[in-house]
């Protein structure tokens, strides 16, 4: 059982979690992610880790609302425990001392890339962020994320702060102006990622995404987030979820995670609905019996 | 004088096919205390047993019988479980046709003595009557602690049997609940899930820990591991699902059977929506493959509603390696077994979701390696078979984790991690190995061999006195 430290709203939809779990972060490292569970009969999802702090023992998740089961857990307040949250899952963003790294991250992908910001700075990178979002109020993290980068650049769809445009777009323009980019680093909705990638591929500028198929399990045990990377079957969850972005098949990708579309919809419609009719209350946390 | 010989086995009561395609719930309803007492009494108490010798963690066959035939369930339960900490388990998952039952003299003529049942009925036995009574009292604490990686039937055997001798363990489990394969690959009707938690409570009473949501080579390494503990114990399975690498693999409705059943036992999608993790069963199902994990695979999808559930196996009905028993239900449940065909490629519509497997038949050639029959493709055999979904169930390799991430840890062929046979021992000191992470995907009573076997060579490593 996994206490529930702090909650908070980022921006509509969007909330941030302190959650106690010690030896992840003590050993959690950028692009690592964790398989959390809800409730007793909850799905498993994977969600990033977006920071950590081992002195406290605490993990920081970010999560938007999508289905019923982020859904349920928005519903969760400080004090209130996860039954589950396994990791750190996935293998770790590979960190060097590239030179000049830009890393683009779209809406709830800006946590994502939060963690490989800090490390590429660390490193030695000097390091271009490009956040966006598709209005200001849908906007997370600018503070840390300027703290963070060598430099921020900051773009809304709707022109209501910073750029108006996409994240590609600086990009682009850096691009245009012959500015020397060493490796670019995407984490956000699979357009963005795809139309990044085929905006470096003639360049040929090394270019990370990180994936986010269907997952159970998260260990490499079912195959069940596989994806096609140059032609060659790989697990996101043990050989990824960072790959290459000028090899990934996108289009199978974005097929497998529309199998479960309509049993997603249905949970949620039922969820919500049985909610107005008042026969389900908002689950009861239990209280630990193991605290952490 | 001799004892006549009752030739059949006392016949168990089971759910009807029709009946049982239906629901969830085991298909053998158990002995009756009569019908099991006489089943008992055909043991002919043979001078010189041999069935012990085919049970591969040694249960005192004979003695146990004896006990049942004369009613004395609760002595039986004692001479059980002073080899087999997981008796309910065995009792319904083990192949006791090629084992115990197979080596049984009175085989030879008639049927065999119904070993298997036996030993559910009494484990059935014990735990509907047991409720504070231990599973063994531990020896005196030791002092030396050791680390179990997995909570599968290895490291649970290992568990127990190292708990009795006054150790303190530790077991780590990467999912989120404890059993292994026993709770995420073989379905509820052949092992009831509150049957497994009853044998891992009784565990836990011993003062065996439990951590789950604890995954070695991510969360902590074996070499971390070694410097809190005395000795660590490696058992995390056949975890790595092997696919056809054929075209289509990828197509939406396409499963491996870890997924497929994983979704199913451990997720329970057969009660979705209360249970949240769905699973995508269509009317027609293709399972590929032949052994128990296949015929788990294509019961439960005929369970979950296919209307036409086919096992493709590209070999004959006697190559079959499956449990007899289950291939003999998987029948009368309606299963279409279509022998001696192989897949080609998977079709699928625009969308990206199955609509078909092209297959080739197949003809038995001379033995490979493996000793079997080569099957051989007949050329421009090909058909299609209307399918909306296919479970490849074709094997499951060892999880590459902790070899990748564990020096000096040797590793064999296929990803096996190397010990030896008698010991458990690996390459490195005080790391020891056993089931299907050694040997490539097995039984569970294989495993749990393996682990007792394991648990005497960690025993002595850690000091302890040499046991037989």
């Amino acid at each position: 059982m996994h206490k529930i430290l702090s909650q908070q709203t980022l921006a509509p939809g969007v909330k941030r979690y302190e959650v106690v779990a010690p030896e992840i972060a003590q050993r959690r490292k950028a692009g690592q992610f964790v398989i959390l569970r809800v409730h007793e009969e909850g799905e498993r999802i994977p969600i990033t880790i977006a920071d950590a702090n081992p002195a406290k023992g605490s993990i920081t998740l970010i999560v938007q609302e999508v289905g019923m089961t982020t859904r349920l857990m928005a519903e969760k307040e400080a004090g209130e425990f996860l039954p589950d949250v396994c990791g750190p899952l996935g293998d770790p963003t590979h960190i060097e001392n590239f030179g000049h790294c830009v890393c683009l991250a779209g809406g709830v992908g800006v946590a994502e890339i939060y963690p490989v910001v800090q490390a590429l700075k660390t490193a030695g990178n000097h390091v271009t962020a490009i956040i966006g979002a598709r209005s200001r109020d849908l906007l997370i993290l600018e503070n840390e994320m300027r703290q963070a980068a060598s430099q921020l650049i900051v773009t809304t769809d709707d022109g209501s702060y910073g750029i108006h445009g996409l994240v590609i777009k600086p990009l682009q323009e850096m691009m245009n102006r012959g500015e020397k980019i060493d490796r670019v680093f995407c984490i956000g909705p699979v357009p963005m990622m795809r139309a990044v990638a085929e905006l470096t591929r003639p360049e040929k500028i090394p270019t990370i995404v990180s994936l986010n198929p269907v997952m159970v399990d998260g260990t490499g045990m079912c195959g069940g987030c596989r994806v096609t990377i140059g032609g060659k079957i790989k697990f996101a969850c043990v050989d990824g979820p960072d790959f290459d972005a000028h090899e990934v098949d996108f289009d199978e990708l974005v097929r497998r995670q529309q199998m479960y579309r309509s049993e997603e919809r249905e949970a949620l419609e039922r969820y919500v609905k049985s909610l107005e009719e008042g026969r389900t209350e908002k689950k009861p946390c239990q209280i630990a019996e193991v605290a952490y | 004088m001799a004892k006549k010989v009752i030739p059949e086995k006392t016949p168990i009561p089971e759910q009807a096919p029709e009946l049982r395609i239906t629901n969830f719930n085991e298909v053998a309803l158990g002995y009756s205390d009569d019908q099991a007492v006489f089943e008992a009494s055909r043991c002919l108490q043979c001078k010189k047993p041999v069935c012990i010798a085919g049970c591969p963690v040694g249960i005192d066959i004979p003695r146990f019988v004896d006990m049942v035939a004369h009613g004395d369930f609760k002595r039986a339960v004692e001479i059980i479980r002073e080899k087999n900490a997981l008796p309910a388990v065995c009792g319904r998952v083990c192949p006791q046709e090629s084992q115990c039952e197979l080596v049984c003299v009175m085989g030879k003529k008639y049927q065999p003595l119904a070993i298997g049942r036996l030993e559910r009925f009494v484990a059935d036995f014990a735990r509907e009557q047991s409720n504070g009574v231990p599973l063994f009292i531990p020896a005196k604490k030791t002092g030396k602690s050791v680390a179990v990686v997995g909570g599968g039937p290895a490291g649970l055997t290992v568990a127990g049997e190292l708990a009795r001798l006054g150790h303190r363990v530790t077991v780590f489990e990467a999912l989120h609940k404890i059993g292994g394969v026993l709770v995420y690959g073989i379905p509820e009707f052949r092992l009831p899930k509150s049957i497994l938690q009853a044998e891992v409570d009784k565990l836990a009473e011993l003062g065996v820990e439990f951590r789950t949501n604890y995954v070695v080579g991510r969360t902590e390494m074996v070499d971390e591991l070694l410097g809190r503990y005395d000795a660590v114990f490696i058992g995390t399975g056949a975890g790595l699902p092997y696919f056809m690498n054929v075209p289509g693999e990828n197509l939406n409705g396409v499963y491996s059977a870890n997924e497929f059943l994983t979704r199913l036992n451990l997720m329970r999608a057969y009660l979705f929506p209360r249970w949240n993790t769905p699973v995508k069963v269509g009317k027609r199902v293709a399972v590929i493959g032949g052994g128990n994990t296949a015929m788990d695979a294509v019961r439960t999808a005929k369970r979950m509603g296919a209307e036409h559930a086919y096992l493709i196996y590209r070999r004959s009905r006697n190559e079959l390696p499956a449990r007899l028993e289950e291939a003999h239900h998987a029948e009368q449940e309606g299963i279409e077994f279509r022998f001696l065909e192989a897949p080609v490629a998977v079709q699928g519509d625009a969308k990206g979701w199955v609509t078909g497997i092209e297959l080739i038949k197949m003809q038995l050639g001379e033995p490979d390696d493996s000793g079997r029959r080569r099957p051989m493709p007949i050329e421009n055999s090909n058909y299609v078979l209307d399918v909306d979904t296919v479970v490849v169930a074709i094997g499951q390799g060892p999880n590459p984790l902790i070899p990748q991430t564990t020096p000096g840890l040797k590793i064999g062929k296929h990803g096996v991690i190397m010990v030896d046979p008698e010991t458990g021992a690996t390459s490195k000191p005080g790391v020891f190995a056993g089931g299907d992470v050694a040997t490539g995907g097995a039984t569970v009573i294989l495993a749990m061999g393996a682990g007792k076997k394991a648990a005497k060579a960690i025993h002595q490593y850690l000091g302890g006195e040499i046991l037989l």
